[in-house]
């Protein structure tokens, strides 16, 4: 073996018995003490937020689903969520990752355009950005109230409802900024389909 | 309230957020580092790993230690990929693949965090937690002790000793960066980010659908992946991901313990050397070229360029709702001028301008402010080139705090500016030159190039954020990016140390009129420039390939 392998030696032996020592304090200990008093604190949020009708599980408050028949054709009775480069598979996050000259992404974003503006029944000038493009994470859980707007009128005449109705409802599940200034608008779209099943029937 | 606005109240209030723990969290951490007394805990885990931790290293010793750790680190992480199906906690999670494996466990030890796989269908609560998450202290607290061993070398007259790597790590670990996880993992349960060892929720959603909801300790590792400018997530979407980051202010937050520690050390260096006024200087630079990024980037991305980006009206694509345009940019503009790489926007989609902003950052070689004690050293390296470049120009041996810089000193400090690019450059050229690398892009012409080279880039400055339309986990970018990893870590580190060893030797150089001062306006606006002719100026030609001309076009 030669010299300096060998005068790493010691410093080797030491290296194992850190890592071995690491391993039970920072990578068991500290996750599962965390884990417990986390359990303790807020056992609900640290499982997911999940939200359940009648004690069945329907959905976390925090990850987006998509409001489809099993065709993927969107259902009328229920607002869209975004589009979802993931399908908002919950084992799959992640965008398109389509950069902003890409092809692919202008051919998207036209033919998102004009079928959501055909789905409700509005001008595609009034079809804002978010209703066109894929989030992040491919679970997000908001729109904008731009694009909750423009849902409002089909919501409601699928529904047979007054259209104030579900206005009130959006207002509802609307968040501003955080604190004010933190952030960006959102409405969340599970509350918001959950809130119309419950006030307004399962339509 | 116009999204302008509240954007710029969100940047105020990091400023001043940030501005409030300098002092404090920086003279802890001069205490910390050089207060005489052991703890009782740490003075076990001296026993345990069996060091006499009043024994001092020279340098050469000193940096065994820390190879020595950081080769133990890969070898355990890649075992606990490779039998994870074995053991327990696996979660149904098959063995990780071989380059898979490897690249993730040079990945996470050398604090890159960069991530070839899909972490919610790929890594056992086990792996995520004993695996990944112990990297995350370790890495973080090695490139402390290393810039802590940098500003030793400085502060230090005449002795060959650079202090004892173990204790400072284990100093980083138990004082520092495992008090600020556990309060920070509190706030993040309250605020919604999943902690549970439940593997997943099975729910039927509204439509008639179903999805599955992977969940695990994720708090406790998102924690000591920001506060560690680590970066690795537990999902796939790091921190776009709703279970990582559900809210806007708790993303805010996270862009603040990313930056609290790399823009405090300054103070600890100001406190070691013995004036804090040096301290000032260095940060002094840090927030400029960091505001400078933060502000291109925001307006970049406010003004919609791309034909794509300009088709749907704004930079939504790879976008959050809830973060919206400004908290994204901060976030990205933060993450890729510290060495954390998490993302809680996808850059890949970002403007054409934009997504060059996150690749300069990165060049600019991770010091503004940079990784946890990564930035620092790298800084202070430039620094040592800035105070030779103003020796030139008239005509004096350069002199930092004292310390003559020689051609010795000069030489290592010089390797070390190349050193990243070189692994950058040389990296992009082979992967673009092979079959094997040019199948990975996602996207054509500059922006394809823009990925390979963001990847390069990335991983040589150990950052982990991703142009992620490149599909990386192939054979090819595993190995040559564990590589880039490995050099672009270790090889920095092996100069600082030498430098650091060579300073301290050294007596003090009394000052004098003629000596340079570097604690004032002057030496700060020579830092700025050399930090961006020196290292920019390097990528020029390869960014004018890729994104420029993506831009321009």
């Amino acid at each position: 073996m030669s010299a300096p392998l060998l005068r790493s030696g010691r410093q080797y032996v030491a290296a194992v018995r850190a890592m071995v020592l690491a391993t039970v304090a920072l990578g068991l200990l500290y996750p599962l003490l965390m884990t417990g008093v986390a359990q303790v604190i807020a056992p609900d949020r640290a499982d997911g937020s999940i939200v359940s009708v009648d004690g069945a599980p329907v959905g976390s408050s925090l990850i987006g689903q998509s409001f489809t028949d099993a065709a993927g054709n969107p259902l009328p009775r229920y607002f869209q969520s975004r589009p979802s480069a993931a399908d908002y598979d919950g084992t799959a996050s992640g965008g398109s990752n389509l950069g902003p000259n890409s092809p692919e992404l202008v051919a998207a974003v036209t033919e998102r355009r004009a079928a959501v503006a055909a789905f409700n029944g509005v001008p595609e000038s009034d079809v804002p950005a978010d209703a066109v493009t894929a989030s992040a994470s491919g679970l997000d859980p908001d729109i904008s109230p731009e694009y909750a707007a423009i849902q409002v009128q089909r919501v409601a005449s699928e529904r047979g409802v007054p259209a104030a109705e579900v206005q009130r409802l959006v207002a509802d599940a609307t968040d501003g900024r955080d604190a004010g200034f933190i952030g960006a608008p959102t409405v969340n779209v599970l509350e918001l389909n959950l809130a119309l099943d419950r006030e307004l029937g399962a339509g | 309230m116009s999204a302008t606005t509240a954007g710029w109240l969100q940047f105020a209030l990091l400023v001043v957020a940030l501005v409030a723990v300098y002092r404090p969290l920086g003279d802890w951490m001069a205490r910390v580092f050089t207060s005489p007394a052991h703890w009782r805990a740490e003075r076990l885990v001296y026993r345990a790993v069996g060091v006499d931790a009043d024994a001092e290293q020279r340098w050469p010793v000193y940096l065994r230690s820390v190879l020595a750790l950081s080769a133990v680190g890969v070898l355990l992480l890649y075992g606990l990929q490779r039998l994870q199906s074995l053991l327990p906690l696996d979660n149904g999670m098959a063995a990780v693949e071989p380059g898979s494996a490897w690249n993730t466990a040079v990945s996470f030890v050398t604090n890159t965090n960069w991530q070839g796989y899909v972490g919610e269908s790929t890594m056992g609560n086990l792996v995520q937690m004993a695996g990944l998450a112990v990297q995350n202290f370790l890495s973080a607290a090695v490139g402390i002790a290393v810039a802590i061993a940098l500003v030793r070398g400085f502060a230090r007259v005449g002795t060959d000793r650079l202090g004892n790597a173990w204790v400072d790590v284990t100093r980083a670990v138990v004082r520092l960066l495992l008090p600020l996880a556990v309060v920070t993992t509190v706030v993040f349960v309250l605020a919604g980010i999943v902690q549970t060892l439940k593997a997943g929720t099975d729910v039927s959603t509204l439509a008639g659908g179903s999805q599955y909801l992977p969940t695990g300790p994720v708090a406790s590792q998102e924690a000591i992946k920001e506060i560690g400018t680590n970066g690795g997530g537990f999902y796939n979407a790091n921190s776009a991901h709703p279970f990582e980051d559900p809210s806007a202010w708790i993303s805010l937050l996270q862009v603040f313990l990313m930056l609290m520690i790399p823009f405090s050390l300054p103070r600890t260096f100001g406190r070691m050397v013995g004036n804090t006024k040096q301290g000032l200087a260095i940060v002094g630079v840090m927030a400029s070229l960091y505001a400078i990024g933060v502000g291109l980037l925001t307006l970049f991305q406010a003004r919609a360029g791309g034909a794509a980006t300009a088709l749907a009206g704004a930079a939504t694509e790879g976008q959050e709702v809830r973060f919206g345009g400004p908290l994204s940019a901060l976030f990205g503009a933060s993450t890729t001028l510290t060495s954390t790489g998490s993302v809680n926007s996808l850059h890949d989609s970002y403007t054409p301008l934009g997504g060059a902003v996150t690749l300069f950052n990165m060049m600019l070689g991770e010091v503004a402010p940079g990784g946890v004690g990564s930035g620092l050293y790298g800084m202070l390296m430039l620094a040592v080139i800035a105070v030779f470049v103003a020796g030139l120009m008239v005509g004096r041996t350069p002199e930092y705090l004292g310390k003559k810089l020689g051609r010795r000193e000069m030489t290592l400090a010089s390797l070390y500016i190349l050193t990243t690019p070189a692994i950058v450059l040389v990296g992009t050229a082979v992967a673009i030159g092979t079959s094997a690398g040019r199948a990975g892009m996602l996207n054509d012409g500059p922006h394809g190039l823009s990925e390979v080279l963001y990847a390069f880039t990335s991983a040589g400055n150990n950052n982990g954020s991703a142009f992620a339309g490149l599909s990386a986990n192939t054979d090819f970018y595993n190995i040559a990016l564990g590589l880039a990893m490995a050099f672009g870590r270790f090889l920095p580190i092996v100069l600082v140390l030498a430098l650091a060893g060579r300073l301290a030797q050294q007596g003090r150089t009394p000052v004098t009129a003629g000596t340079f001062p570097t604690h004032r306006p002057l030496f700060a606006g020579l830092l700025t420039a050399v930090v961006l002719v020196v290292v920019g100026l390097t990528y020029f030609p390869v960014l004018a390939l890729g994104p420029f001309a993506e831009g321009l076009s």
